[in-house]
């Protein structure tokens, strides 16, 4: 039967899959915004390749999340059939694109925490969430290089790009420690060695930012007051009119299909 | 005269395994490690394959023309299933799918995917002439699997087979 909204059955595995699901499909969502946008064909092809790698790992963090619930959803539900408040992703990816340097270094935060994320997940007690682990580390880790390199290039370029990119860095700043905070729920994933703890990513990705921002010249931001709200589903305005778009079709047309 | 008959097990995993990348034809799913495995349970052919990229879209393809090409073949309609372990990476290439690459002008992976220093140059020979003397143009190319280089020494640009 077509619907229009899902419930889903949720246990700590899934809600973590879920989020961590949802981070990947929204930043990839954001980025396929950049198509028929970008400066450059070469970064057209980039930003769409690097947003279909993320909504790759989506959907199978999806599917699994899908297999865990045992519901009979499938990863298209999850992604069309919840209301905003359901979505647990990070408020850093939800941010709008902004010009060419918010996109890049909300990029290069997010990247270097999914490159950590994903390395740590490999060793998961869970054989299904290690595996995928192992393949998508390969892809974050291309993803972080080209959009260092292209932070670098900003900062370490003319008096417009290194003002826009600091102005970024600056913004987007307040949005990063949310990444490194588990939900209460998560204790037991990690304790079982299933997830890994977030927490202990936080001076790995500072030291890895620090390297990053030297090299471009840029300065890196004094910890300062921290928003958040995205793991619980108190998001930012940005994120009800992405999915406003994103689902519009099977909103408007339950059960569509093509 | 007619030869022995083939075992249908082998036979089987010949017909998969000979399925070609819709992307890059000159390979099978074969020479790219893309073939796990082959049984038959009860009169049904199974198929294990094992996804490349996270967010390649030959995947689905792939598995369309395994089905094709099994039932072509008088097995009836195989079950493909997806097998996530052990993570597939560009090491699973057979050393034949290197050279058929190189051969169609794309530059393989380099042996043993292993991690690179963030900013470190990778060394690439150029598939044309051979030459040491190459530049990445982009990063990411015309399918996931795939970025741009050029050759300084004969001028051609080429197409590298990303190593993950």
């Amino acid at each position: 039967m077509s619907t229009t909204s899902i419930t889903v059955r949720e246990t700590p595995l899934v809600r973590f899959l879920l989020r961590r699901a949802d981070d990947a499909l929204i930043l990839g969502h954001r980025l396929s915004e950049w198509c028929g946008r970008a400066p450059s064909m070469e970064e057209e092809m980039a930003l769409a390749n690097i947003a279909l790698d993320l909504i790759g790992q989506a959907r199978a963090l999806y599917a699994y999340a899908a297999d865990v619930e045992a519901a009979g959803h499938d990863e298209d539900d999850f992604a069309y059939l919840r209301p905003e408040r359901a979505f647990g992703n990070l408020l850093l990816v939800e941010q709008p694109n902004g010009d060419f340097a918010v996109t890049i270094a909300r990029q290069v935060f997010f990247s270097a925490f999914a490159d950590l994320w994903w390395r740590a997940l490999a060793g998961s007690a869970d054989p299904t969430l290690a595996a995928l682990a192992a393949r998508a580390e390969k892809e974050t880790a291309y993803h972080l290089r080209h959009a260092a390199e292209w932070l670098i290039r900003l900062g370490d370029g003319t008096a417009e790009s290194h003002a826009r990119a600091a102005a970024a860095v600056e913004a987007l700043w307040p949005f990063t420690s949310e990444m490194f905070e588990a939900e209460p729920d998560e204790a037991a994933l990690v304790e079982a060695g299933i997830a890994p703890d977030p927490a202990t990513l936080r001076d790995p990705w500072r030291a890895a930012l620090a390297e990053i921002l030297a090299e471009a010249t840029l300065a890196l931001p004094e910890s300062g007051w921290m928003q958040k709200g995205g793991r619980q589903g108190r998001h930012s305005e940005h994120l009800g009119r992405l999915l406003a778009e994103m689902q519009h079709l099977q909103r408007s047309y339950p059960g569509a299909s093509w | 005269m007619v030869s022995a008959p083939e075992p249908s097990l082998a036979r089987l995993r010949r017909v998969a395994g000979a399925v070609p990348d819709p992307e890059l034809p000159v390979l099978t799913i074969a020479d790219l490690g893309i073939l796990r495995d082959v049984r038959i349970v009860g009169g049904t052919a199974e198929i294990d394959i094992t996804p490349t990229y996270s967010g390649c879209p030959a995947m689905a393809e792939i598995a369309a023309g395994i089905i094709r090409a099994v039932e072509a073949a008088g097995f009836g309609r195989p079950r493909v299933n997806t097998v996530l372990s052990p993570a597939w990476t560009t090491d699973f290439m057979t050393a034949a799918a290197r050279r058929a690459l190189r051969e169609y002008g794309i530059a393989p992976p380099p042996e043993a995917a292993a991690r690179r220093p963030r900013f470190a140059a990778l060394p690439l020979p150029c598939p044309r002439c051979g030459s040491a003397e190459t530049e990445e143009l982009a990063p990411f190319g015309a399918t996931a699997c795939k970025a741009l280089w050029r050759c300084r020494a004969c001028r051609e640009p080429f197409e590298h087979f990303k190593c993950h």
